[in-house]
This record gives structure tokens, sequence and C-alpha cells, in this order.
């Protein structure tokens, strides 16, 4: 249990400033999800949160208590690396039972926690090997299991499964969202890029561009109601599609937004008009790009099923009335 | 190592898959090796096999071509006097040349010890991150990188008894009472050898280990730091285990080097029985006492020692050269 507050959490590398200013409340036992592109400052952001790196100003604060000076093994944290850095000359068992040795724990005591996260991370029968004898999942799961039997107030991940392949990111996201649940006290900030990540594990989300937070919300509450042009981008799945100049202009924007889940094919007559460029069938699901002579990138229409449209061919399309986002000149959300 | 050890087995139990490609690469391999090959045998190769077959002979400096055979004699050989009693001699039993061993021995277990110890130390701080960094790391090469008959020289006159700066300092410390002999007296004349083989030889050390240190991924660092193990432990835990392959060939090449010592103790204390090794009492007998083929078998021993002890070493330590663990 911990609830961690960040005040005007500042950090700078020399002369470069990498986080600027954060304010951000992550509640007890709530799952937090930081996205972001690339260099943004996630990591930064979660090492700053391990005691890893020293805040340059601000205040963070666990469960009440200042922390920015705390030594990180003081602060009651679990840290998952995107390398797993595991000790590569030390089994399993010996990987897991090292950071409890010295917490004066008895053998016995150690032995049971060991066991009891082995079990629960289905990683027993490796136990006695070392991680380079253990595949790409195994080693996460081993990583995993490292933080779990510290009994860590707060874990932090940091893109555990981007070393994964899909089939097994999506097994390892599982069973980190099973262990969020097993163990609802504790709360978890998860560092990722992957939205589906994000959306899937997340009670909440924190939006982080440029060392600064942009939105933070639940993911239903960032896809429906993006409070800028950038989360609007950034959360869904095909990227959401934007058009600017005279169809804008008709909705009263500067910029408008359409998911492609939220625009349908007409037979004759839709708002825009234009040819395929090109069309790809997923099986549950195809995608349309549609040229509609606005310039910038065609536009994504998402149907269900399987459909296939001859490029070139002419289409119509028209977006879902009251799905339409619109954003000003400054990427705010144009309110009425 | 298992898996290579199967994959090796896999490429010669199935010969016949990739035989054009090996064939291939075995071909490719042989021409770029020929030129070290021959130049190995040329210039390591004949030598050694001449000084093997010079201590099986009588040979002497003036008398290279002629010498005749005379088999294990230089070794070790016997006569029974008159009186019933049997008179050894030979390598084996000379006392002069047993004192070399045991110089050569003291040397490079001291020296060596010493060496890996402080180069440990020098490689840790290096490898800490701090302004300056390239500019130290540079710097501490430099002992290194002075000739040795040089840094020899240049010790010896630090080192010298009347004029040397280094008892100057300990007087006016008043560490010492009066001006020591450094290289002259018998009891110091080791020491002051090993100060100055550590101080030239440390940075190499140092090198070669932080080259180990700069291998070892930095999170496993922090993974230990969040769970808050002491810095020592993490030293003796996870820093020397996973540094251990580099700093096993470190100690062999040092190892090897200090059993063959010539040139410091030429320069620095001749003719010393305190520090006298066997790279300098064979050069002796070879060249300066007309004992050629003696010389030659002493040079042999000395080689079979350093072949014995890296064999020894390796097989003990198990060490692969690849850079890889056990
Ligand atoms: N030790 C450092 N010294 C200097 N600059 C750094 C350091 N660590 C990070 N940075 C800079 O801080 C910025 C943020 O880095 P960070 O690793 O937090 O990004 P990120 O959001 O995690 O990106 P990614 O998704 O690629 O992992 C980057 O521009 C990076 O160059
Ligand atoms: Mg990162």
């Amino acid at each position: 249990m911990a609830h961690i507050e960040l005040k005007n959490i500042k950090k700078s590398f020399g002369l470069v400033d990498v986080i600027k200013g954060v304010d951000l409340e992550i509640f007890s036992g709530e799952f937090m999800v930081f996205v972001g592109p690339s260099g943004c400052g996630k990591s930064t952001l979660l090492r700053l949160m391990a005691g890893l790196e020293d805040i340059t100003s601000g205040e963070m604060t666990f469960d009440g208590t200042l922390v920015n000076a705390l030594a990180p093994s003081k602060r009651g944290i679990a840290m998952v690396f995107q390398s797993y850095a595991l000790y590569p000359h030390m089994t399993v068992y010996e990987n897991m039972a090292f950071g409890l040795e010295l917490a004066k724990s008895s053998k016995e005591t150690i032995k049971e926690r060991v066991e009891k996260a082995a079990e629960l991370l289905q990683i027993t029968p490796y136990l006695s090997r070392l991680p380079k004898q253990l595949s790409g999942g195994q080693r996460q799961r081993v990583a995993i299991g490292r933080a779990i039997v510290r009994d860590p107030k707060v874990f932090l991940f940091d893109e555990p499964l981007s070393n994964l392949d899909a089939a097994l990111r999506v097994a390892t996201r599982l069973e980190i969202a099973k262990l969020h649940h097993a163990m609802n006290s504790s709360t978890m900030v998860y560092v990722t890029h992957d939205q589906v990540e994000a959306m899937t594990l997340a009670d909440r989300i924190c939006v982080l561009r440029d060392g600064l937070v942009e939105q933070v919300g639940t993911p239903l509450e960032l896809y429906e109601n993006p409070q800028s042009l950038f989360v609007a981008g950034f959360i869904g799945s095909p990227k959401m599609n934007f058009l600017n100049g005279e169809i804008a202009s008709k909705f009263g924007a500067n910029t408008i937004g359409v998911r492609s889940e939220h625009i349908e094919i007409a037979d004759r007559d839709g708002a825009w008009k234009g040819k395929v460029v090109h069309s790809e069938s997923l099986g549950s699901d195809s995608y349309v790009y549609v040229d509609i002579g606005a310039g910038g990138d065609p536009i994504i229409v998402r149907q269900e099923g399987t459909h296939m449209h001859q490029p070139d061919a002419a289409i119509s399309i028209a977006p879902i009335p009251g799905k339409v986002y619109r954003f000003d000149k400054a990427g705010k959300p144009v309110k009425n | 190592m298992t898996v290579e050890a199967t994959a090796g087995q896999a490429v010669r139990t199935q010969p016949k898959i990739e035989s054009e490609l090996l064939k291939s690469r075995v071909g490719a391999a042989m021409w770029f090796l020929l030129p070290m090959l021959a130049a190995l045998a040329v210039v390591a190769g004949w030598p050694l096999l001449r000084t093997i077959y010079f201590s099986l002979t009588n040979a002497s400096l003036t008398n290279l071509y002629e010498a005749e055979f005379v088999g294990f004699k230089n070794y070790l050989s016997w006569t029974t006097l008159k009186s019933g009693r049997t008179v050894f001699s030979g390598l084996l039993v000379d006392p002069a040349w047993w004192n070399a061993v045991g110089n050569t021995l003291r040397f490079a277990v001291i020296s060596v010890t010493l060496e890996t110890v402080l180069g440990m130390v020098v490689a840790l701080v290096l490898n800490a991150e701090f302004k300056g960094r390239g500019i130290v790391r540079a710097a501490i090469l430099i002992p290194w990188a002075i000739p040795t008959i040089v840094s020899a020289k240049m010790w010896s006159w630090m080192l010298n008894d009347q004029f040397g700066i280094i008892n100057d300092l300990f007087m006016k410390l008043g560490l010492i009472s009066h001006k020591i002999a450094w290289t002259a007296s018998a009891d110091t004349a080791m020491t002051a050898v090993l100060i100055v083989d550590i101080w030239k030889t440390t940075p190499f050390m140092a090198l070669l280990i932080l080259a180990g240190l700069q291998m070892i991924p930095k999170d496993i660092y922090e993974a230990a730091e969040i769970d808050g193990v002491h810095p020592v432990k993490v030293f003796f835990k996870v820093t020397l285990p996973l540094v251990r392959p580099a700093l096993m060939v470190a100690v062999i090449f040092r190892l090897l080097d200090a059993m063959r010592i010539f040139d410091l103790i030429y320069v620095l204390t001749p003719n010393s029985a305190a520090t006298k090794t066997m790279s300098v009492i064979s050069r002796e007998n070879l060249f300066d006492f007309d004992k050629f083929a003696y010389g030659s078998a002493q040079s042999t021993f000395l080689f079979l020692m350093i072949a014995v002890m890296t064999g020894l070493y390796i097989w003990l330590g198990k060490v692969r050269f690849d850079g890889g663990d056990r």
C-alpha cells in the first residue's frame, strides 16, 4: 500500500531538462501506466520514483513521507527492468533470494517466499537453472518473481514486455493483470509505449509528452475525451484520422479527428468522397485507406469482417455524427 | 558451453551436409593462419628446439657446432668415487639454480598477487563515472608505456643510496634513520624489484580488469541497489564472479610474464643473489660463463615450468579464452 504524490518534479541531466515539472498522484493499489513517445521521459520518471536518479527539484512523497533523499532499498519498491537485469551467474532461485538474504530472513522464510512466487509465475521447474538457460519470457517471469518476493509496496515496471514476441507479450500481459488482482494492495507503475498494454492493464493512464503530463485518466476517459490533439492521436489504434482546412471549418474547428471505427462507408452520397488507396483484411476487421483529396495521410476506415476494395475504386464515406472530435488552433478541444 | 559442444558434435556427425562449406572455411582459415604459424615457427619454435637440443649436448660458445650429444648430463649426472661415495652434479642439484627458482617463484607470486589486488582497485575507480576520467585512464598507463630498461634505470637512480630521492624523502619524513642501499643490500633488493615491477605493471592489470568490468551490464547493479545489497557484498557476489574470466586471463598473462622476468632485475640489481631469477642465471651461464649447454638446460627447465604451470592453471581455473564462463 502506498499512495504516491509527485509535486512539481523536475529532473535535468546537466543542461538538459528532461522532466519539466510533473504533478501526479498515484493512489494506493492503483495500476498506473505511463505512456508517451520515445524520449519523453517515462523511464526517467520511473527511475526518479525508484530512487535510481536524484530529483533535481520538487517533492515526492510515499504515504505522506518525503522520499526525495531516501535510498532505493528503503522505499519499499521493486523494479522490473526492460532488460530483466538478472544476475547472470546465479540460478533462478539465487536470483530471487539474493535480495532477501540481507533482510535477515531465515533460510526457511526465504525458501517459502521464493517457492510461493515461483509457483505463482509457474517457474518452479526452472529454479535451479541459470538465466541464460531460459527463454525470454521465462526470464521476464523470473524478473517479476524477484520483484514479488520482496513483497513491495510499489511495483515499478519499465517496458517489461518489449523484448518478447507478440504471442508471449499477450500471455505475459495477462499474467501481469492477474498479478495485479492477486496483489491488489500493491501500487503498480508501468511504463510502456504499447498502447494496447496501456489500455488493457491500466486503472489510469498518464500520457507524457516532452517531460510534462499531457493528460491523466482512465483508459476510457482518454479514449472518449482526449484533452488535446496529442492524446487523441496517441491513444487508439489505428491512429485517429485528422483533417484540417475546409473540411474542419465546416465543423467549426481548426482540426477534426475521427477514429477509424467511427467512419462508415456510405452507399453513394456520404459526406466525403474519394477513392480507395489500399485495403487490408485482418480477418476479424478490414481497413480501407481512402484518399478524399484533403491532403495529408489517407483516411483509415475500419469495417468489421472481411471486405475487399479494389484500389482506385470510387468510395463514399461518412463520420458517425457525434463522434467527431474538434480541436482549435492550440490543439485543445473546442467547447460549445 | 554445452550448446557449443553439441553444435560441434553435430558438425562432426554430419560431415556431408556442410562438407563443402566447412572445407572452404578451413581452407580460408589455414591461409590466414599460415603466415602467423610460419613466423612463430621461425622465431619461437626453432629457437626452442635448438635450446632443447643444446641442453642435451656439451656445447660451449666457442664450440657450438661440434657439440657432442651427452644425454641428460647437464640436468643430472653422477660419478661413483673410489671410496664408494656417489657425487651428483648438474642442474637438478645446483643450489644456485634452486635459489634462482625460489627467487623467481617468490617474485612471481608476490608481484602478481599485489598487482591483481591493486589493479582491481584501480580498475574499480576507473570504472566509476567522474569528470576527467579519460585523462586519468590515459595517465595511468604511462608507467606501463615506458620501456622497462628506462624505468629500471630511472628507479635505480631514485633508489640510489647516496643521491636517491627516495632515501632523501624518507629521511626528511623521519621514516628511516640512515640511508638504505635499496638495490644493493640483500635484504631490500627483492623489495626494490617488487616495487618497481608493481609500479610498472599494475596499470596493465587494471586495464585488462577494466575491460572485464565494462562487460558487466549496469542494470544488475541497479537491481542490487534496489534490493539494498551492501556494496561490499555486491563486489564479492556480483562483480567478482562476473569479472572472473577476464581476471583469470589477466593473471595468466602476468604470471607467465613474471616467471621469465629478466630486464628489470638485470638493470636494477645486477649480480645480487637475492634477486637472481631463472632467466638471469641462464643468460649468465649462456654468455658470461661460457657454459652454453648448461644455460640451455636452465632455459629448457624454465620453459617446462611455465608450460606446466599454464596447463595446470587453465585446467584448475577452467578458463575459457573466449571470455565466457565455464
Ligand atoms: N543519464 C542521462 N544523461 C543525459 N540524458 C539522459 C539520461 N537519461 C536519459 N536522458 C535523456 O532524457 C530523455 C528521456 O529519456 P527516457 O529514457 O526517460 O525516455 P523514455 O520516455 O523512457 O523513452 P523510451 O520510450 O525510448 O524508453 C531522453 O531525451 C534522453 O536522451
Ligand atoms: Mg524508456
